[in-house]
């Protein structure tokens, strides 16, 4: 089976987030990136799969600061093909602009499977798959937290809210968006990354043409007003407990 | 003059056992341990242990002959003692007499005398550290030993062996009493030589036996011993009696190569490729004699944290899980026909492994010499290779690998700690500083540890001590990722804040943490001469220069933990107290103190991991320890961990209203006024 | 083209979701700017019985065997022949595991313009989107022709897309649903849980921050007594150390108590949308940044494992006493 799993990286969040001068982007200065979590646990579904009947499966990537020990990463953890896009990812692509691309390379692979991440915290035109599976002319499903392959079909748990599960059927070749990997992504250490570093290859593929049709287009960022922001309590736990005593007791519940 | 008569009343028939026979079953003693250690260098990897062999004899009389680790514990040492020197005194007492009856007489007059009374009184030793033995085998029963048939069987062979000597010698003597032209020379008064025998040999003399009588039971009864010494040969490579043997060697071949705080990087094998221990075969043949060696006696046990919170590692056992599956599958294995069973999942669960705090106390306590904590790091680090740790720690891994500290919290807020404090902390990068202060990830990083931190640059900058930090060019120094067994993220961990370091002009570097404080000190390469101190050191070095001046005389009373990295794996155990006792506090010890104090738990990486269902953390265990002084006020603590590990600790035990826990700082900051 | 608001109604075996009245209220905004009118779309197979109380100004029923049941390629097929048959100004989706699988694809399908993760409209039009775990938002002006919209909840109150007056009624006619790729197999019911969380007064919530399945105690202790009921967000539940019927989030169960107390919950979008519903959200965690403390009426940055264990003995006595 051929697995292929598009894989972006989005900010980390763990960072302080600024806007910049133009004040409707991010400040890449001081951007970190880290893989979208979603995308993690569709590599570890695809390498899942693999381990459970066979196949071969293939990350691929824009070009990104930190793309490359992503891809690393990747391969440690049993990754066959590692692609990397090479175009104008300098100033981010919306997804839209991301899946046409994707799609023209993906097509020439003739993937069994497509998996990616069900969505990323900075998708501002949609999720990435059903975009992805469109442009392909392939179904698709998200929020997939379990895959099973079964002849040129796919049976998928898709979870609802209240934690209803659908399980579906796809026809194949599919997308499927991954909510979590049946197993959460496994660790891979430090060795086996600096290993793969020295053995695995980087396929750079050309990404011409980049068209963002479709995404819209953002005028002003800005962090929520403080507004918004809770009342907050200072001072040691026991001042802390005390007004929260007091709150209780206003909404009488105690 | 009195002299040594060989094979006194023997038959010559039987000379030919002593001379033919008993040299065959040594023979076949050797062929047999031949056999057994045969398996450690066909199955193990090779490793270097033959370098300075001065230093290793000098182990070797230490440990094996003298036996101070055996000695430590007071009754079982001194049993011990009694029993191993019978066997040393009788191996060379018969050594001196083979030289005195086959090559040059001279077991004569007072030498001879001198011979036997040694004989004599180590017949008296054994004698009685084999009841004793037996009496803590039988009826006191503790519970670190292993109480099976191969310790009865050995226990009761020898003392039948020594006891058939005792009368061998006593019915010579009863003989000789009766009828002294048998020993030219001898004289009632020289009987007190032997005093043993000759007490005996009062019971024979009183039977009013005939010389006949009594000659025919000292020849049966010298059959008899003879024959036990033989079967003792043949069988000893197969019982615990083994351990005289392997014991000598694994003292002999010990680690010399780096310090106690000093973990081995990953072999690698003739090809180049590392060596992560999942199988027999990758354990090295030293490994597998710490095995064969192991004497069960269980004090690793006893001292073991993990043990005693009721988790699934008991140090002994570990060993002795090396030692089975050697012996079971071993031999297939030797053949070079065996396929290599898996050792780390199947005999040694993932569990057990997962269990070890690192604290050294097992180390430290093995009579023998055992080194349990690198072969558990050995076989994390294959775990780890795997994948195969909890969540929790994976998480904590992964924040290491990616944002340098465990907190899974920005490099930028590293520093954050010092926002409040002035003059502004120097940052060492951009200018030269005497003491790089190395901050570590708990005392940087944790909401409450900040005052601790904060107090400890108040006092540095209150002693005007020159010093700067690293801010956010600091990384987790690596030490419990190392014993965690992630190796690879160790090395990325140890460049990165070596990168830094190179940059930094400093003389000394300091750090609050115990485990920071090994790794830089033991594990950094080419620290470029820079020495490492403990804040406590320089404390206690301030204090004594005069630079840090108390204005307040404290008045607490106070107990002092030892941190495992401080103290076992450094040996700082006195610098902390002396600066306790600077503040005017008084210190009471804990009944575990010094060498060997009782761990925490957070330590080898435990903190990252999901705690196992457990009777007690050893945090608790150790607070109930302190509980029980008589007035003590404060538990004090020279370790970041510590201050969370026993704060959480003391509310879990719902002792807040009877000690609280302080950091050493804190003392310190009180008494500067 | 028109300047009409369309919204697809989710909803789910008989039961309108939340986000429904949420994405009404939200139309009704947007609406005011176009001067159009909100239609509710309501896709399946005898589902006349859900348009009861939805505020719109006209419910379009769309019945068809193949939509009894959601799958994504049935539902897009439905949607475009809408779309392309009445050209709205806008669709609404819900951000959702149903509305995210069905817009994205749309769009590609339709070559619409999409905006997801919607928070709010201002009145002047223009769309905010909320993004980077709710650390961002971002603005625009709604795109043209027709602007395909996926909504998160927070912006607006359910209550506000509710109307005692049932709305009229239109049939319309299903295209041709058929060359399926996608089929529904069976539905896997959720675990039966001890209590049913979104039926609680109280709720005390444990987050990642708690660190340690033991940790878990201090909530059960506080809960106890507070006499509230413990339940947590998706990190805690993955680990196992609570059922999946105390899941609050996503794919869990979304709450509206009384009070819920947020212990060590940083308010990952996922999870703030369904607490949207509290009385009061009340917040613990030591990071001052993080997005709970955007929905929550109180919040502290004391630690956690300082203050619940005082909290717990202060509610103790304040009960005792």
């Amino acid at each position: 089976m051929n697995i292929v799993v598009p894989v972006k990286l989005v900010p980390d969040l763990v960072e302080e987030l600024t806007i910049d001068a133009s004040g409707a982007a991010l400040d890449t200065m001081w951007l970190r990136l880290i893989i979208n979590e979603f995308d993690d646990h569709a590599t570890e579904q695809a390498i899942l799969l693999k381990e459970r009947s066979g196949g071969q499966v293939t990350i691929i990537t824009p070009n990104a600061e930190g793309v490359d020990d992503m891809l690393f990463a990747a391969s440690a953890r049993g990754a066959d093909r590692l692609i990397k896009l090479v175009g104008d990812f300098e100033n981010g692509v919306n997804n839209h602009a991301l899946a046409r691309t994707l799609a023209t390379t993906i097509k020439d692979l003739q993937p069994d499977l497509v998996l990616t991440g069900v969505q990323a915290h900075n998708d501002l035109d949609g999720s990435l798959g059903p975009l992805l599976a469109e442009y392909l002319g392939m179904p698709y499903t998200g929020y997939v937290s379990g895959v099973i392959v079964n002849g040129d079909k796919a049976i998928v748990r898709k979870e609802f809210p209240g934690g209803l599960i659908a399980e579906l059927e796809l026809k194949l070749p599919a997308v499927l968006g991954i909510q979590a990997a049946e197993q959460p992504p496994r660790y891979v250490a430090i060795s086996k990354v600096r290993q793969a570093m020295k053995t695995a290859t980087l396929e750079e593929m050309d990404a011409p043409g980049l068209n963002p049709d479709g995404g819209p287009t953002i005028g002003r960022m800005f962090q929520p007003e403080a507004a918004e922001k809770a009342e907050m309590i200072s001072g040691n736990a026991d001042v802390v407990a005390d007004r929260l005593i007091g709150i209780f007791k206003e909404l009488g519940v105690l | 003059m009195i002299e040594r008569i060989n094979f006194w009343e023997i038959p010559e028939i039987w000379h030919y056992f002593a001379y033919v026979v008993l040299p065959l079953c040594g023979l076949v003693m050797l062929g047999r341990f031949y056999g057994r250690i045969r398996l450690w260098w066909q199955v193990g990897r090779p490793e270097r242990r033959w370098d300075k062999p001065l230093v290793r004899l000098w182990r070797l009389i230490k440990f094996g002959i003298v036996q101070v680790k055996v000695l430590s514990k007071t009754y079982p040492g001194l049993v011990h003692v009694a029993i191993a020197w019978g066997f040393f005194v009788f191996f060379f007492g018969t050594a001196l007499a083979t030289i005195d009856a086959d090559f040059i007489k001279f077991l004569r007059g007072p030498i001879y005398l001198i011979f036997k009374l040694m004989l004599d009184t180590l017949t008296i030793a054994a004698l009685a550290g084999i009841i004793l033995a037996a009496y803590r085998r039988f009826i006191q029963k503790p519970s670190r030993l292993t109480l099976d048939r191969g310790f009865t069987l050995s226990l009761t062979l020898v003392f039948v062996i020594v006891f058939t000597g005792l009368l061998t010698e006593s019915l010579r003597l009863a003989a000789i009493a009766q009828e002294p032209t048998l020993q030219p020379g001898w004289s009632a008064a020289l009987a007190w030589w032997t005093p043993a025998g000759w007490v005996t040999a009062q019971l024979w003399l009183a039977l009013k036996l005939t010389p006949a009588v009594i000659n025919s039971i000292h020849l049966w009864i010298w059959v008899t011993h003879a024959t036990l010494v033989g079967v003792l040969f043949i069988a000893l490579p197969t019982t615990t009696l083994v351990h005289m043997f392997t014991a000598l060697m694994n003292v002999f071949f010990s680690k010399l190569d780096r310090p106690v705080g000093q973990l081995a990087p990953i072999a690698e094998n003739e090809k180049k490729e590392p060596v992560y221990v999942s199988t027999l075969r990758d354990l090295t043949w030293k490994q597998l004699l710490d095995g064969d060696t192991c004497t069960e006696c269980g004090r690793c046990q006893e001292a073991c944290p993990a043990y005693a919170a009721g988790t699934s590692l008991n140090p002994k056992q570990l060993i002795l899980s090396i030692r089975d599956a050697l012996h079971r599958d071993g031999p297939t294995l030797a053949k070079g026909n065996g396929k290599s069973l898996p050792l780390v999942g199947e005999t040694i669960k993932d569990g057990v492994l997962w269990s070890c705090t690192t604290c050294g106390a097992c180390v430290r306590e093995c009579p023998v010499l055992i080194e349990h904590v690198d072969a558990i790091v050995d076989m994390r680090r294959h775990l780890v290779i795997e994948g195969r740790v909890d969540d929790i720690l994976q998480g904590a891994l992964a924040n290491l690998g990616r944002y340098g500290n465990s907190f899974g919290q920005s490099e930028r807020m590293r520093a954050r700690w010092t926002q409040p404090i002035q003059p502004k902390i120097k940052d060492a990068r951009r200018e030269p500083v005497e003491y790089l202060w190395f901050v570590g990830d708990y005392a940087s990083y944790s909401a409450t540890l900040s005052d601790v931190t904060q107090k400890t640059a108040d006092v540095f900058q209150k002693a005007s001590l020159d010093f700067g930090i690293l801010y956010d060019g600091e990384r987790n120094a690596g030490n419990d990722v190392r014993r965690v067994g992630e190796e690879g993220l160790f090395e990325m961990l140890a460049e990165k804040n070596m990168a830094a370091l190179d940059k930094c002009t400093y003389k000394t570097i300091v750090t609050t943490d115990p485990h920071s404080y090994n790794t830089l000190k033991n594990e950094y390469p080419a620290n470029n001469g820079h020495a490492v101190l403990h804040y406590s050191e320089l404390l206690d070095q301030m204090i004594t220069s005069g630079k840090l001046k108390f204005t307040k005389k404290l008045s607490y009373k106070v107990t002092y933990h030892d941190p495992c990295y401080l103290g076992r794996y450094n040996g700082v155990y006195d610098a902390p107290r002396r600066v306790i006792e600077a503040t005017g506090c008084t210190l009471i010890e804990m009944p575990r103190c010094r060498d060997k104090a009782f761990c925490c738990g957070a330590g080898g990486g435990r903190i990252w991991m999901e705690e196992a269902e457990v009777k007690e953390r050893p945090s608790e265990t150790r607070i109930h320890e302190a509980i029980k002084l008589d007035g003590v006020q404060a538990f004090v603590v020279a370790c970041p961990k510590d201050v969370t590990m026993y704060r959480d600790a003391v509310k879990t035990t719902g002792n807040e209203e009877r000690i609280v826990v302080k950091d050493l700082i804190e003392l310190v900051h009180e008494a500067l006024g | 083209m028109n300047q009409d608001i369309f919204v697809i109604i989710e909803h789910l075996r008989g039961q309108v979701a939340d986000i429904s009245y949420v994405m009404l209220a939200a139309a009704h905004e947007l609406a005011q700017n176009t001067g159009g009118k909100v239609e509710a779309v309501l896709l399946g197979q005898n589902v006349q019985g859900l348009a009861g109380n939805l505020a719109a100004d006209q419910v379009l029923s769309v019945e068809h065997p193949a939509l009894a049941d959601f799958t994504s390629d049935a539902y897009i097929k439905a949607v475009a022949g809408l779309t392309v048959e009445h050209q709205p100004r806008a669709v609404l989706f819900g951000h959702t595991s149903v509305g995210m699988d069905v817009a994205s694809g749309l769009s590609a399908h339709l070559g619409l313009p999409l905006v997801g993760s919607v928070r709010y409209f201002e009145s002047g039009g223009k769309f905010v989107s909320q993004i980077c775990g709710g650390k961002i938002m971002a603005e625009g002006e709604l795109p043209a022709p027709t602007a395909l919209i996926t909504l998160v909840p927070g912006g607006y109150k359910p209550e506000q897309g509710q109307s005692a007056q049932p709305p009229q009624v239109t049939q319309v006619a299903a295209p041709a649903l058929d060359g399926l790729r996608v089929t529904l197999k069976q539905y896997i019911e959720p675990e039966a849980g001890d209590v049913d969380i979104a039926k609680e007064p109280l709720l005390i919530a444990v987050g990642r921050g708690i660190q340690t399945q033991d940790n878990i105690s201090l909530a059960d202790d506080l809960a106890q007594a507070l006499g509230g009921v413990v339940c947590a967000s998706r990190p805690v539940v993955d680990q196992g150390w609570l059922p999946t019927s105390r899941l609050v989030g996503k794919s869990g169960k979304a709450v509206k108590p009384k009070v819920y107390l947020a212990i060590g919950i940083s308010g990952a979008p996922e999870h703030a949308e369904a607490i949207t519903g509290s009385n009061v959200i009340v917040a613990i965690n030591t990071d001052a940044a993080a997005p709970i403390f955007n929905i929550a009426k109180y919040g502290t940055i004391t630690d956690l494992f300082d203050l619940v264990p005082v909290l717990t003995d202060k509610v103790r006595e304040a009960k005792g006493g």
